[in-house]
């Protein structure tokens, strides 16, 4: 009973850092309609940035303090991202403005591939640590319930509130200021936005440099615990099926289907795993997501589409 | 005396006497070109009443079709009475009225609703074979939702539509177009990659019969039914008069053009119901008169049955045979053209008096 | 000069709708098939062959199966690799586990399994498009992914994973040197291509193009989505399975799943993309583009490197080439979504002026 408790805690756990990259995802649907299959590649762009200034910055600047390298250092990222951001805008998103969903769709494949070549060549392609104070600590839980308690990871405690206080301040953001009212009327209809004198270029900046930060947390969080390497980019694969989950337009959706996912993923992997010769935990997410693209594809709390003639 | 736009082949352009019997200008049959013959402007019929009036000032076109080689069901040859005034369009031919038929189309109590809106409300009325069939409303009054019901797009919460009898609580879109209902798109649905005749050709498709192994291969009956088909495309394609284009895609067509060939493919399909969704929107006098004019040479060679709707008064006032009219979602006016001109209610929501 | 259509004027619908409408055409492409068959062969050497133009063949048979699916019918596909692993592994078991069964059969046998493995991750197509039905075709790589990884029977229960053939004949041709393999594989290019013309040619191409444009529409004339979109997973996967066992079998000798992964879509993908959707040529176009980019990449970086001073490794190259890539499927999206095909069309249309300006 224990080690359930455990599979589903740690679930939800990696399902919250799931969430975090489906985040991404989803800011960029709503506010441009472009489904942004490089947020994978900016996770690992933006953790490598992270992971490479952390190490340089002390050394350039004589620091003694962790924490005032590393707060420089995530400073840097997030100019980084912004600049990432704007050129993606300016070189890719104008060109493209009125093609359709497929076409954008491809060019952020073609983006993925660019950032991965360019993040590995300016960063390096080692394995590199992100150290960020993160407690490494096991935590015993419910130790009088339970014989020897349950473990959970501080370290994804401390995940789960920080992306917890993330999505707080995105939906904070998007409800409250005019800017995330201009970004909800962009994603309603590009044109109308235009007609009422939104810049849809300033909004799709904005919109990508807050995806490139939600990607520089994620990044953060993923690396402190796995380390930065490659095979980070491939977590945007692991993200879709949360989005299809979820809904491709809902922020909720997109953490609850993380959890789902993330859930879902271990405890298949634990208890249906040695019946079929493990190694299910990948493909698991995707039959899920293929079962509700056959019966709800809109998700969970997505919206239903409709095709006017 | 030919009105300055009268088109193709006059034959007794102005001298006015014809023999009995309906008139003939037909071209000589030289593989393929189909279709025009036009009237006596300004003659005498021997029989009927007397017809062929002149277009006051700017329009006229004035054709009527004789059967040339045609492949479409049966359908006896036939004229119209020319509606009084008007301006754009009148067709003439032959003796007495055309014959009106049965009832095909039985549209009964349809409602059709999205989300919270109420596109259609109890909305009844009926085709007869071989009719002009008119449907007249502003903007936003359920018009294309209406044919998007009968066509299978969408489906009506309540209501049942009736086609030869037969009745359906909802159509699906295959069946309708094997029972030869077809359609032409306000925003024309064509399919851009493709050039003009490949277009008109997807209307044949469900006339194909070979599979697709024969047609991977290309031998036989495959390719003797992929000629014959174009043959009838190009029957087709001299009809709407645009053998110019055959090869361009659509996409780089002119509007006008575009709306020919979206015609062109409902054509291709031999349909017993034309369901024309706006054809002459965003027209000229031009061209509306040209399209008027392949609408009724359809209705009058091949006996279609035509749906139509309509925004220019002008035309729905000569070519139509009845009108419905709908208003946000409601049937507000059903009858002749006269009848609806007069009705007042038409006239507050839609027509609109002088002041 | 050379290329006008001055004097060749069509007298029946048949000549107007062959393949090559202009003679000139139609010499050119004999010539360029002549020459693949007999010149190549001459003046080639095994280098060539071996890493250029064997897997160029295979793979422009591929992604003529990838342009059906996504250019002709416009539903987008990233599960090409899996239908080629499917290809691969049950022309493997059907080869290893019957005796006496001849190869062609084999490769055709498994073209055959993929169709139906397409056909079954075919059907969201008839509930959802665009990024949705990219998301379903992922499914079908993750599975077969992990299907020929860990169900044993696929690879004959080896106990390494990898699985290979030998010893491969047709009618008493022994196919083992470079220059067999590249007469096999140009032999199926060639018919593979033809057939594939005729298809996007004929009533069922139609379909597929209908769908692509403008679904409802078509519909509405009679067009039923579910057959036209399931025929086009269905041939689109038969061709990819095939290829897949070229691959395996022809070109790889031995190998693994790790041979027909994501990465093998998504190349494929590219090579549509950049080659011309909607185009049998622009297959070929794409997948030679692909295949000879490394190679160049790999003999000019280098070179480069030194012209400048710089050291450039090869893990440097391979980052390059990443960029590139991306580089220039944005480049494509943007200024010529048709492709290389299209590049080429225009090229052709000047050369009907030449040498007149206009």
């Amino acid at each position: 009973m224990a080690f359930f408790i455990e599979t589903l805690i740690s679930g939800l756990m990696a399902g919250m850092l799931y969430s975090l990259v489906a985040l991404g995802f989803v800011l960029i649907f709503k506010a441009s309609g472009v489904f942004n299959f490089a947020q994978g590649a900016m996770v690992l762009f933006a953790a490598l940035a992270m992971a490479r200034f952390s190490e340089w910055i002390p050394a350039w600047l004589g620091l003694e303090s962790k924490f005032l390298g590393n707060l420089i250092a995530f400073s840097m990222a997030a100019v980084v991202m912004f600049a990432l951001a704007w050129l993606i805008e300016r070189l890719v998103l104008r060109h493209l403005v009125n093609q359709e969903g497929v076409t954008l769709l491809m060019a952020t494949l073609g983006i993925t591939y660019f950032l991965d070549g360019l993040g590995q060549t300016i960063f390096g392609s080692n394995i590199y640590q992100i150290d960020v104070g993160m407690p490494k600590d096991p935590l015993f839980l419910f130790q009088d319930t339970f014989p020897g308690g349950i473990l959970v990871s501080l370290e994804d405690v401390y995940a789960a509130i920080v992306a917890a206080l993330l999505v707080g301040a995105l939906s904070l953001f998007f409800q409250k200021t005019s800017t995330g009212r201009a970004l909800r009327a962009v994603a309603d209809d590009h044109q109308a936005a235009q007609s009422i004198g939104i810049k849809l270029s300033r909004i799709w900046v904005i919109v990508w440099f807050v995806a490139g930060i939600t990607a520089l947390v994620a990044g953060v969080i993923w690396g402190s615990k796995l380390g930065v390497q490659f095979s980070l980019s491939t977590i945007a694969l692991r993200a879709l099926p949360v989005i299809i989950l979820g809904g491709l337009t809902s922020v909720p959706g997109a953490i609850i289907g993380g959890l789902i996912i993330g859930v879902g993923e271990k405890l298949s992997e634990v208890y249906l795993g040695p019946f079929v010769g493990g190694g299910i935990e990948i493909w698991f997410a995707y039959m899920l997501a293929l079962v509700f693209l056959l019966f709800r594809p809109q998700g969970l709390f997505g919206e239903k589409i409709i095709d006017r003639v | 005396m030919s009105d300055s736009n009268t088109t193709s082949n006059p034959t007794n352009a102005g001298t006015g006497q014809f023999p009995a019997g309906p008139p003939q200008g037909k071209l000589p049959p030289s593989g393929g070109s189909a279709v025009h013959a036009v009237t006596n402007v300004g003659g005498q019929f021997s029989a009927g009443p007397p017809q062929g009036k002149l277009a006051p000032g700017g329009g006229s076109a004035v054709h009527a079709v004789t059967n040339v080689g045609g492949q479409f069901p049966a359908g006896p040859p036939q004229g119209k009475l020319a509606p009084a005034g008007g301006s754009a369009v009148h067709a003439v031919t032959n003796v007495g009225a055309k014959s009106i038929g049965d009832v095909i189309l039985d549209v009964k109590n349809i409602s059709l609703s999205f989300g919270g809106v109420n596109a259609l409300n109890d909305i009844s009325f009926d085709v007869r074979e071989h009719e002009v069939r008119a449907i007249i409303g502003p903007n936003g009054a359920g018009k294309s939702s209406m044919l998007n019901c009968i066509n299978g797009v969408y489906v009506p919460q309540q209501g049942t539509i009736s086609f030869r009898g037969q009745t359906f609580k909802h159509m699906n879109s295959h069946q309708v177009a094997t029972m030869g209902i077809a359609r032409t798109f306000q925003n024309l649905a064509l399919f851009k990659g493709m050039s003009v005749v490949d277009n008109i050709m997807t209307g044949r498709n469900l006339r194909i019969k070979s599979n697709i192994f024969l047609q991977a291969l290309r031998i036989g009956p495959a390719q003797r039914e992929e000629e014959a088909h174009r043959e009838f495309v190009e029957h087709i394609v001299d009809f709407l008069e645009i053998q110019a284009y055959r090869k361009t895609p659509v996409g780089q067509l002119p509007y006008g053009l575009q709306k020919r060939v979206d015609l062109g493919r409902a054509l291709a399909m031999e349909p017993q119901v034309l369901l024309l969704d706006e054809p002459m929107a965003g027209m000229n006098m031009e061209e509306k008169q040209d399209m008027s004019r392949f609408i009724l040479d359809v209705n009058d060679e091949y006996g279609t049955t035509i749906v139509l709707i309509e925004h220019d008064m002008g035309v729905v006032m000569d070519i139509s045979d009845r009108v419905v009219v709908l208003d946000y979602g409601k049937k507000i006016g059903d009858g002749t053209p006269r009848q609806v001109r007069e009705n007042e209610e038409v006239i507050s929501a839609y027509l609109g008096t002088s002041h | 000069m050379f290329y006008r259509e001055n004097g060749q004027f069509k007298t029946s619908y048949r000549s107007d709708q062959q393949i090559f409408p202009i003679t000139q055409d139609r010499w050119m492409v004999l010539a360029l098939i002549a020459f693949a068959f007999i010149g190549v062969p001459m003046l080639v050497d095994e280098y060539m062959f071996r890493a250029i133009l064997i897997p160029f063949l295979i793979l422009a048979l591929a992604a003529l199966g990838v342009n059906i699916l996504v250019g002709y019918c416009g539903q987008i596909s990233l599960g090409s690799g899996a239908f080629m692993a499917v290809g691969a592994y049950a022309a493997y078991n059907t080869q290893v586990r019957i005796e006496g069964m001849p190869l062609i059969v084999s490769l055709l046998s498994g073209g055959f399994f993929a169709t139906l493995v397409g056909i079954v991750f075919g059907i969201p197509s008839l509930r959802v498009k665009g990024l949705y039905l990219a998301v379903a075709t992922l499914a079908a790589q993750f599975f077969c992914d992990w299907a020929f990884l860990r169900i044993g029977w696929f690879t004959n229960n080896t106990p390494s994973g990898s699985v290979s053939v030998s010893n491969l004949q047709v009618l008493g041709w022994t196919i083992n040197t470079p220059v067999d393999k590249y007469l096999f594989c140009l032999g199926f290019l060639c018919v593979f291509g033809l057939l594939a013309k005729n298809l996007v040619r004929s009533a069922i191409g139609r379909e597929w193009m209908a769908i692509r444009d403008m679904d409802v529409a078509a519909a509405v004339i009679g067009i039923r989505p579910m057959y036209a979109k399931l025929s086009a997973f269905a041939v689109s996967s038969f061709i990819i399975g095939v290829a897949g066992g070229l691959w395996g079998f022809v070109h790889l000798g031995s190998w693994e799943p790790a041979a027909f992964s994501i990465d093998r879509s998504f190349q494929l993908l590219f090579m549509v993309i950049i080659g011309g959707m909607g185009s049998i040529m622009g297959s070929f176009f794409g997948a030679a583009f692909i295949v000879a980019l490394p190679i160049f990449l790999n003999q000019f970086l280098p070179w480069f490197g030194t012209l400048i001073g710089v050291d450039i490794s090869t893990a440097a190259v391979s980052h390059t080439e990443f960029m590139i890539f991306g580089a220039l499927i944005v480049w494509f999206l943007i200024v010529e979504p048709h492709g290389l095909a299209r590049l080429w069309s225009i090229g052709k249309q000047k050369l009907r002026l030449w040498p007149f300006p206009h």
